[in-house]
């Protein structure tokens, strides 16, 4: 497939690799060919005929997105022939598709409206009456109106080969064919949102976004998606200061050119469930509003009244690296060493940046020949992520194996239970799994949260790095060790040693000493997934986050924070990659960014933080772990750190615990992970749909 | 016209018995062993040699599109199929040599696969075939029992395995690639060519697809030799081919016929003349519905293969004659097939599934002559929007008698539209 040919397009002779298509060819002449079916991520399909372009000693035109390019091909896009092809095909397009563009939310950003001005013909010869078709049900997240539909099957070979839920399909012949759940049920994808972006026209549209705004009047913002951990590439669209929709950005390496129903659909939670003012408890028991003076100075009293050891932060999944090293740097002067980033209570971090990463990267996913997946569920936890893993799959044949629940990932599974047991036997006695990991060029074992935050996380580590030395896991080419992290704040927490100083206290020792009254003030930076209503009453907890969620509700003094849309901050994923997401909208009323909170928090305890700016704190930042001075690249640890294993196996490895006994990890709720997506009212919606009853109606 | 002892299908009357035993007496299964022993390539060569061409429609060389299949069967099995999806209307000369001479086609079929290197056939016929379905199947059995088929086929020395698949009553499924789409289990929509069946074809092994008559004729060409086919009819249109005449004839039949015969001959030879005699005929339709209707001063001299009916804007296609006399509403007509259609067309690519829609109401306002008379004119741009840029052949196949009759019949269509017009305008 290296091979170069020659292909003369309009006269120009242009070089493309051996496997184009003329389509291809003719981009890289320079030649906007226009089309609807055809989509770089999708199987081709050659069904609309847009793209019809001339080419020597054929009869017909030819489709030019399915034509494999040849050497000596004379392709011809500018003649009068092809003009006519186009114009035709643009006429039949139309003839049935309605002229109801003002009300059309694709209106501004439909193909078939751009195409139209652009190849067809200013009227219409059509005199018959138009089709109509019934609009499909497809859940809570996609409107239909199927009158508009062209038939170009985007979305159906989406959900067919990246998304794997083969429930869409054409029925019906001629020009009775429609596109249909076939059950009228929802789309059970994670990803079903990303039909609506394929679609080339106005008949899957988002239908939490129906008609609320028009894409001419909104703002664009490019920034990093904070939903799970894969750091996906996004478009945040803000009118004013609302955020109205999010849209993927194409990235290779990470999501490709997708993203989770999650991150695209949580937005209404942005504004819901805001704390936008300070609040503290009053003499009856009761958060009631207050200034940022009065709760300054009730922390400053707090903070004067707790000895150094008295003191522990806790940051929590949602958290940029600023406002977590901001924190730290004031627990670290304060003299505290309890802080911790991981509230679920995991053990890695300590073992050095290999320990944590996903460090065969995302994209190194395209290249693994055999996943041991143990306590991961990557279909709910990086969904994004999960569709790579079945394109790989789907090309090559991928073998997976898992220890850990049996879910449906799309793809099919060697299971081997859920007793983590089995990995000491693994380890003395081989197996299946073994065997296909030695015998692969590219073996990769995944683990996942699940297997992270049990009491024996430490022997299972353990036992895996037995496996990894058995398989050959680490070479100097390739790193097969990975954590499925589902945080986006964890990796760059880790990074920046969150983590429990000398003597100091991880999450659930800090949790016990609350009950025991020996932690009496902790400053819990958007921790939300904690139960804190045994803690001591002596103690004192201070929220700072951005909505009224678990948190909030059982803090003693709560300061408004900035959602991840609101403010400028570095997020880290799984690979150790440092990304920059950038303000799209503002915070509500009193609400700061958090680190700009801390900073003044700081002076106000007499032990200012030494940064005025965020430029100043990122400076800081990077001098202490110059790690986040490399934006935008995956950081996988080199085979040399990885000597970690020699770390692990020295834990003790506890037994007869299986993997099925484990806390919050895997978590069977898709769609409410954190505050934001547990206040917004799409996310109920789609609990309602998919979680509980996967035939409820949906709401059209 | 074709002599008797030049008869291929002997039997395609159906007056002898269709059963193994009557067909051996006919000459079918003899000695196929020594065909098969000619090798591979010999077999190819000389159907070419024979100059056949597919009787399916399109007329593509026989013996070249059996030689585009590899030349050594590598990591993917072989398979040949047999369209017996014969839907085209006016056409039923397939449905007659599978109920009267089944077993010249199983003969050829192993031939056929033989030469291909197929180890497998697959005989893919029309869902509403039922009696022949089963008749077909039969002869099949008959055959495997007798050792003709299966291990080491007829002594040959090939194993050869034939199936029968039925259809589910669509007309798209008779194009070779949605034949193969639907053989597969999948819903019958042609698929993008390149890559050719011959390359990637059924499962995405190497496939020849076939049409019924073409394989059947096969174990006579070899037989009797490839000068005695190409001997017969018309340079670069030889051998002999049956013809099926329906519509306003005395006699509607199936009529093995010698390629080239003039129109005229075969109507008055076979099929008893014209209702109420040649000048009451109107126009005939020369291949099957899809081709473009020839009116009767071109019916007067007109020959009957290939090349001629090119010549004259129209095709042989199927060389299913249907004949209308001077009663006929031609304009109907036409729309009705324009209806059939756009009920079959597979609703895939674009201008089919529009263009076939747009197509047929205009025709359907044109029965009436609810028009303007430029109308003709925008009905025939549409038909040229449609041809040649689809996917499959059914975008032209609905377009062409369209063209045929905007061509021939214009003057016909206005008289309607004037006459509409004016009634209109009294009322």
């Amino acid at each position: 497939m290296s091979g170069i040919i020659t292909l003369t397009v309009d006269g120009t002779e242009v070089e493309v690799e051996e496997g184009s298509t003329v389509l291809q060819a003719c981009e890289a002449a320079g030649k906007e060919v226009p089309r609807f079916c055809y989509h770089e991520r999708l199987s081709i399909a050659g069904n609309c005929r847009m793209c019809l372009v001339e080419m020597e000693r054929s009869p017909k035109p030819v489709a030019s997105c399915a034509m494999p390019a040849g050497n000596g091909m004379v392709i011809k896009t500018d003649t009068p022939l092809v003009k006519k092809a186009r114009e035709g095909v643009m006429e039949f397009m139309l003839i049935n598709h309605p002229l109801d563009c003002p009300i059309c939310d694709q209106g501004g950003e439909c193909d078939l409206q751009d195409q139209a001005m652009g190849y067809g013909l200013a009227d219409s010869r059509y005199q018959e009456e138009k089709r109509a078709v019934e609009n499909k049900n497809m859940g809570p997240l996609i409107s239909t109106i199927m009158t508009r539909c062209i038939h170009c099957t985007r979305c159906v070979r989406f959900a067919t080969e990246i998304a794997g839920v083969p429930e869409l399909g054409a029925i019906g012949r001629g020009e009775a064919m429609e596109i249909t759940t076939y059950l009228e049920k929802a789309l059970d994808s994670e990803l079903s949102g990303n039909v609506v972006d394929l679609c080339p026209v106005g008949a899957l549209t988002s239908l939490p976004y129906a008609y609320k705004a028009r894409s001419w009047e909104l703002s664009h913002t490019s920034t990093i998606d904070v939903m799970d951990a894969v750091g996906s590439h996004i478009r945040v669209d803000t009118r004013g200061n609302e955020v109205m929709r999010v849209l993927p950005r194409i990235n290779d390496d990470i999501n490709e050119e997708w993203i989770s129903d999650k991150t695209r659909h949580h937005i209404d939670g942005l504004a819901s469930q805001r704390i936008d003012r300070p609040y503290m408890r009053g003499a009856n028991g009761r958060l009631a509003e207050a200034s940022w003076d009065d709760v300054f100075a009730a922390i400053a009293k707090a903070v004067k009244k707790a000895k150094p050891s008295e003191i522990a932060a806790l940051a929590g999944d949602l958290a940029d690296a600023e406002a977590m090293f901001a924190l730290k740097t004031l627990i670290e002067t304060l003299g505290s060493p309890h802080m911790d980033c991981r509230q679920d209570g995991s053990v890695i971090g300590q073992q050095g940046q290999g320990g944590y990463l996903f460090n065969s990267t995302i994209a190194g996913l395209d290249e693994a020949d055999a996943i041991f997946l143990i306590g991961a569920n990557p279909r709910h936890e990086a969904a994004v992520m999960n569709a790579r893993i079945r394109q790989n799959w789907l090309n090559s044949g991928l073998k997976v194996f898992r220890l850990g629940e049996a879910v449906d990932l799309t793809y099919p599974v060697k299971e081997l239970g859920t007793d983590a047991n089995i990995l000491d036997k693994l380890v003395s006695k081989g197996g299946p799994v073994i065997t296909a990991l030695k015998n692969a060029k590219r073996p990769m074992i995944v683990v996942g949260a699940g297997a992270l935050n049990r009491k024996d996380s430490a022997g299972i580590l353990a036992s895996v790095s037995a496996i990894a030395k058995a398989v050959n896991l680490v070479t100097p080419e390739w790193n097969g060790f990975n954590i499925l992290h589902t945080a986006a704040a964890r990796v760059a927490g880790l990074m920046m040693a969150f983590l429990p100083a000398k003597g100091g206290k991880a999450t659930a020792d800090i949790m016990k000493a609350m009950e025991k009254g020996e932690i009496k003030l902790l400053f819990n930076l958007g921790a939300d997934e904690l139960n804190f209503s045994q803690r001591s009453s002596n103690t004192t907890m201070i929220y700072i986050g951005s909505h009224g969620d678990h948190g909030a509700a059982q803090a003693d003094i709560v300061l408004p924070g900035a959602a991840w849309s609101e403010k400028d901050a570095i997020y880290v994923n799984m690979e150790g990659r440092v990304q920059h997401a950038h303000k799209a909208n503002f915070p509500p009323g009193d609400a700061r960014e958090d680190w700009a909170i801390l900073r003044a928090l700081s002076a106000v305890l007499g032990k200012t933080l030494g940064f005025d700016n965020l430029d100043a704190l990122r400076a800081a930042l990077i001098s202490a772990y110059p790690v986040f001075g490399n934006v935008d690249t995956a950081q996988p640890a080199r085979p040399k750190v990885l000597g970690r294993k020699q770390a692990i196996s020295d834990l003790p490895l506890t037994t007869a615990i299986t993997v099925a006994n484990r806390g919050a990890g895997n978590s069977r709720n898709f769609y409410m992970t954190c505050p934001i997506s547990r206040a917004s009212v799409t996310m109920a919606e789609c609990v309602k749909a998919f979680e509980a009853n996967n035939d409820v109606k949906a709401a059209e | 016209m074709l002599s008797d002892k030049d008869r291929i299908f002997t039997n395609i009357y159906g007056w002898q018995g269709a059963d193994l035993t009557a067909a051996k007496e006919r000459g079918d299964w003899d000695n196929t062993k020594a065909l098969i022993k000619l090798g591979h390539d010999e077999v190819v060569e000389k159907v070419k040699a024979s100059g056949l061409r597919g009787r399916g429609g399109a007329g593509f060389p026989t013996g070249l599109k059996w030689s585009f299949m590899p030349k050594e069967v590598k990591d993917r099995p072989h398979y040949l199929v047999v369209n017996a999806d014969e839907s085209e209307p006016g056409t039923c000369k397939d449905r007659d040599i599978i109920r009267h001479e089944p077993h010249k086609l199983i003969e050829g079929c192993l031939i056929a696969g033989f030469a291909m290197r197929a180890n497998a056939g697959y005989i893919y016929i029309r869902g509403e075939f039922v009696n022949e379905a089963r008749a077909l199947q039969n002869a099949i059995d008959e055959a495997y029992e007798a050792g003709l088929l299966g291990k080491n086929a007829a002594k040959s020395g090939w194993d050869f395995d034939l199936y029968l698949h039925r259809g589910a009553g669509a007309y798209i499924c008779g194009e070779e690639t949605a034949l193969i789409e639907s053989l597969e289990g999948k819903k019958g929509q042609p698929r993008l060519k390149p890559p050719f069946p011959a390359g990637s074809g059924l499962y995405g092994c190497p496939t020849t697809v076939n049409n019924v008559e073409t394989i059947a004729v096969v174990p006579t060409i070899l037989r009797r030799g490839a000068s005695w086919f190409s001997g017969l009819g018309r340079e670069g249109n030889s051998g002999s081919k049956l013809f099926c005449i329906s519509g306003h004839v005395n006699n509607p039949c199936n009529v093995e016929e010698e390629m080239g015969i003039p129109l005229k001959e075969l109507i008055e030879k076979h099929a008893g003349g014209i209702r109420g005699g040649w000048d009451n005929l109107l126009a005939v339709i020369p291949g099957g519905s899809s081709t473009p209707l020839l009116p009767k001063s071109i019916c007067d001299t007109v020959l009957m293969d290939f090349d001629s009916l090119k010549a004259e804007g129209t095709g042989l296609g199927t060389a299913g004659v249907i004949v209308m006399d001077k009663s006929t509403d031609i304009i109907k007509a036409i729309a009705r097939i324009s209806y059939f259609y756009k009920h079959e067309s597979c609703g895939q690519c674009t201008p089919c599934r529009e263009g076939t829609g747009w197509m047929y109401r205009m025709m359907d306002r044109l029965v009436k002559g609810d028009a303007d008379i430029e109308e003709i004119d925008t009905l025939h741009d549409v038909t040229k929007q449609v041809e040649g840029h689809t996917i499959c052949a059914l975008g032209d196949a609905a377009a062409w008698p369209i063209q045929g009759l905007i061509r021939h019949f214009r003057p016909e269509i206005e008289k309607r539209i004037t006459a509409w017009r004016a009634a209109a305008v009294a009322e």
